[in-house]
């Protein structure tokens, strides 16, 4: 695959994260009962720096949650690769919570699915939200994401890549082709 | 990641890069059996057939609950219920069982190779769950994944396992796999009891308890079999216990602290003192919260589609 275009640079993921907190801290009215929740990987990242970003204006530190779904995937028995299980570690408890799901892009919206099965086994949260750094639709289920960073059109043959400073040393969004 | 296995019939020749994957999948399931609902959805609609033609409480307890909580369905097979009682050869139970698409099996049979006489002639994929005096691989999975906790790494880990180690297969497959993960393995026990050719297999072996409590991190305590009394193996009960007895003085006076593992049953006062066993250094209770987390591990591991690789077709 080869690059065809950037689509966002370090600024504006930077940018598109103060908006995401933003919002998030005004529809929830504060932070009263929140919990961020990253899906493993890259979107635990992200979630990470919402809650830096909410400390920031809040002065106050919102629980973080780690969450791996590869045991709730729906194409558990087509794989031929087993995935490897990462931990999962939310702490908090999630019962009767506001629980904001990040993940770096949103697409058929199966990892969604995934995710929300693994946190009802967790416990009942008052409500999940959604927050997405990038959507490129072609969704195969019906979810739709709460808080959008970017929304970029894409084919089906295209791949969003989304580099995060933690993992790949620099923040950006490649589109490959 | 993928297994190089395709069945579970022992550690034997298994890598040490497939046992690592096992222990630390292992760790993950384990974390998945302390949350509030502990069980997955992974293997939905995969089925499993545990068929135990030797009488079993934990392993087969321990087995059915790692199917369950990852969600397979379970049909239970036992010798003094089934057909078996009434003639019918070990291949066509299995066929038959294999016509209503069983995709594992379970099985401990008294007989060493049956697993892997049944991995030759189905499909299904196959864990051993002990045959006869050879292997019990998921046994000696879940206590180098208790080692594994305690000492981090298994690499250069002094391991004695204690007791009948002739007729053990929990013994055996405790050798083979930690020799493969670079640990040091002694066997201790009668000298009728222990097998010839242990050299052979990089295991050292101490004739007397007192050099065995002197080097060893673990002790593996094997279960005496009391029904092997007959075959006079050794004088008597109480001699045994004097020899080979674990019992709290014996380790007090090495002064070292040395991890107590135990496969159970427990037979109280011959190998194993109950205040040892009962004891701060015991992790007999460790060692079966493991067990049902690596057999979910060998459950996922060797489910699912699986990539073709060479030497995977064999005949029927």
């Amino acid at each position: 695959m080869n690059i065809k275009c950037e689509i966002m640079n370090a600024q504006d993921i930077s940018r598109s994260l103060n908006r995401l907190t933003h919002e998030i801290l005004e529809r929830n009215h504060g932070i009263g009962d929140l919990v961020i929740v990253g899906i493993r990987n890259r979107g635990d990242m992200l979630a990470q720096r919402i809650i830096q970003r909410i400390q920031d204006i809040e002065g106050k530190t919102v629980p973080l949650g780690l969450l791996d779904i590869t045991l709730y995937r729906d194409d558990f028995q087509r794989l031929t690769d087993r995935p490897v299980i990462q931990e999962t570690e939310i702490v908090t408890d999630i019962n009767d919570r506001k629980v904001i799901l990040v993940d770096d892009v949103l697409y058929t919206g199966r990892t969604i699915r995934a995710a929300m099965d693994a946190l009802m086994d967790m416990g009942r949260p008052a409500l999940i939200q959604l927050a997405v750094l990038v959507d490129r639709g072609h969704r195969e289920l019906p979810i739709k994401a709460d808080y959008v960073g970017k929304n970029v059109p894409t084919s089906v043959t295209e791949q969003v890549q989304v580099k995060i400073k933690e993992q790949d040393g620099e923040d950006q969004v490649l589109l490959m082709e | 990641m993928q297994l190089e296995i395709r069945h579970l019939l022992g550690l034997e020749g298994v890598s040490r890069e497939d046992i690592t994957l096992i222990l630390d999948t292992a760790e993950s399931f384990k974390k998945v059996l302390e949350r509030p609902i502990p069980k997955v959805p992974t293997l939905r609609g995969k089925t499993v057939a545990n068929l135990f033609f030797e009488p079993s409480t934990r392993t087969r307890f321990s087995f059915e609950l790692a199917e369950k909580r990852v969600s397979a369905d379970t049909v239970n097979f036992s010798a003094s219920t089934s057909s078996v009682l009434k003639g019918e050869t070990l291949k066509d139970t299995a066929r038959n069982i294999e016509a209503m698409k069983i995709d594992f099996v379970v099985m401990r049979h008294s007989a060493p190779g049956a697993p892997h006489f049944l991995a030759r002639c189905l499909n299904s994929v196959i864990i051993n769950a002990g045959d006869g005096a050879h292997e019990h691989p998921t046994q000696a999975l879940l206590d180098m994944m208790t080692m594994r906790e305690q000492f981090t790494s298994l690499e250069g880990l002094k391991v004695i396992v204690v007791g009948d180690i002739e007729h053990s297969r929990v013994a055996r497959s405790n050798i083979y796999g930690l020799v493969t993960m670079g640990a040091h393995v002694g066997v201790c026990g009668p000298a009728t009891m222990i097998p010839r050719q242990m050299e052979d297999l990089g295991v050292t072996v101490y004739p007397a308890i007192e050099d065995a409590l002197a080097e060893a991190d673990v002790l593996n305590i094997l279960r005496i079999q009391l029904e092997r009394q007959k075959q006079a193996l050794f004088p008597s009960l109480r001699e045994y216990r004097n020899l080979f007895g674990i019992t709290l003085e014996r380790l007090d006076r090495t002064g070292r602290d040395i991890m107590i593992m135990h496969p159970g049953p427990i037979n109280r006062g011959v190998e194993l003192d109950s205040n040892v066993a009962d004891g701060d250094y015991s992790v007999i209770l460790d060692q079966v919260t493991n067990g049902v987390a690596v057999r979910m591990a060998v459950l996922y591991l060797l489910g699912g589609e699986r990539q073709k690789l060479e030497g995977d077709d064999h005949a029927a």
